[in-house]
């Protein structure tokens, strides 16, 4: 088993490549110690994130637990998220304590 | 754990025994350049500011000039002014006696006669300054003596992975044994002040984080700008991070999980023994910084997934990566790989116990990387353009 990704929170939908990725590769991560495996549907390079769920355009991204933005289009799992498929959330700050 | 330092007059203790050869404006900076290359053991930087400027900027100028002075790095000061600068000599030496009653000297350009005489004069009290200041022997002090700065900057993912929950370690270890830890970079806030103000001590302390982040929004409003659009960075989303939000939820991870005790605006003089404090500081790296050591921080932790060089004139910069690449490549700029977190080699509590150990040895001497390499260059944050 080749662990080459991770995430960090239960809630996140992104997991984090801690190997450069190349499409196609397996993408293996922990879950409370458990190797959880998808597919690249892109090349990832190292430390970028790429979809561990389907988001919705309009869903939010979630990494640390938290809405780090907003899909702009639908991503598919193993895809690459970064700036092209996400906005900043902009939401209201003091709503989410 | 403690260390060996210098006690001041004030009752602070320092981790270096500089003089500071203190620019009081831009008209002054070729000056003092001049008179500490010709005093070893002495610093100076390129102060940009000191004139031109409205009363809430020039505020900001004068802190970090006070602050400097005050740093228990600094054995002692001498204040150049040109003599016509805002920035006047008796408000600089009032700023600097508010904060501290260590040796201060003074020469101003315009009444000494010229660059070549008041060369002369600074550089013969800045050399019996250092004489003095090499007198003094080190003493043993516990860690919480320490205000220990914390910095993110050429941010990457991993900084958020690793580097900042190492600092983060470092800081409660840092504060559960009494000292300090500032947190910094308003804008580096945005997304994540709700956790933050969670943590805080009261009602107060707690409103503080969202004005604070509040106001640094509305000031890029005030311009017609919105933060976002310089931050995050080109390099930074090179390095995969996406959002502002992103950015600020990894920066948050520096200040661990200590209760938030207080904010302070830029520059201000910050308390020993307070616990985990946020200061109210841009996210420019070489300007939150001085804020910090203008607080008073003898040493500063800087974490930089893409390779930062930034140093102080004033206070050691310990410099931190979570990027196995950047360790590897840029070796010669940083003191401490935490990459070790992120494949699963280390903890996070073992990483941050071993900071705290370098952050002592840094306390007793120990050169970091940047200072080995002479880097002071500094900057000091501004409220609006020059009048």
């Amino acid at each position: 088993m080749n662990v080459n990704a991770m995430i960090i929170d239960g809630k996140d939908n992104v997991a984090i490549a801690i190997e450069p990725i190349a499409a196609g590769d397996t993408v293996t991560y922990l879950v409370q110690g458990k190797p959880v495996s998808l597919k690249a549907a892109q090349d990832i390079t190292i430390y970028h994130k790429l979809a561990t769920r389907p988001i919705a355009k309009g869903e939010p991204v979630v990494k640390y637990g938290e809405h780090i933005g907003v899909a702009t289009e639908d991503i598919p799992v193993g895809a690459h998220v970064h700036v092209h498929n996400v906005v900043s959330p902009q939401e209201d700050r003091r709503s989410k304590e | 754990m403690t260390f060996y330092g210098y006690r001041r007059p004030d009752g602070r203790v320092g981790v270096r025994n500089r003089v500071l050869i203190l620019p009081a404006s831009v008209c002054a900076s070729d000056t003092t350049r001049i008179i500490s290359q010709q005093v070893e053991g002495s610093v100076t930087f390129n102060n940009q500011q000191g004139c031109s400027q409205v009363a809430p900027d020039q505020q900001l100028t004068m802190d970090v000039m006070a602050g400097y002075a005050a740093n228990p790095n600094i054995y002692g000061t001498v204040v150049v002014s040109l003599g016509c600068e805002n920035c006047q000599m008796d408000l600089v030496v009032a700023a600097i006696r508010e904060r501290t009653n260590k040796p201060l000297e003074q020469v101003i350009i315009q009444e000494a006669g010229g660059t070549l005489k008041a060369v002369e004069m600074a550089v013969r009290y800045a050399k019996q300054m250092v004489a003095d200041a090499s007198m003094l022997q080190k003493e043993e002090f516990p860690i919480s003596e320490l205000i220990v700065g914390t910095e993110c900057g050429g941010s990457d993912p991993t900084s958020g992975l690793a580097a900042n929950p190492a600092i983060g370690a470092m800081s409660d270890l840092l504060v559960q044994a009494g000292g300090t830890s500032i947190l910094s970079e308003t804008p580096e806030c945005i997304g994540a002040e709700h956790i933050l103000a969670r943590r805080a001590k009261d009602q107060h302390v707690h409103d503080r984080v969202y004005e604070i982040t509040e106001r640094f929004e509305k000031h890029f409003h005030g311009v017609g700008e919105d933060v976002r659009a310089g931050n995050p960075s080109p390099g930074n989303k090179a390095g995969g991070i996406t959002t502002l939000e992103e950015k600020s939820l990894g920066c948050i991870h520096k200040g661990g999980h200590s209760m938030l005790n207080n904010v302070y605006d830029y520059g201000k003089q910050v308390s020993a023994h307070e616990g985990l404090v946020l200061m109210d500081t841009p996210g420019n790296d070489p300007s939150s910084v001085a804020a910090m050591v203008a607080g008073g921080a003898q040493v500063v932790v800087f974490s930089s997934g893409r390779g930062s060089p930034v140093g102080s004139p004033i206070s050691p910069v310990v410099k931190i990566t979570g990027n196995k690449l950047t360790f590897a490549k840029m070796e010669d700029n940083i003191d401490f790989n935490a990459a070790p977190i992120i494949y699963g080699e280390k903890t996070i509590e073992q990483m941050g116990e071993e900071l705290l150990q370098m952050v002592v040895e840094t306390a007793c001497g120990k050169q970091t990387k940047a200072e080995a390499l002479g880097f002071t260059e500094t900057a000091i944050a501004r409220m609006c353009n020059y009048v």
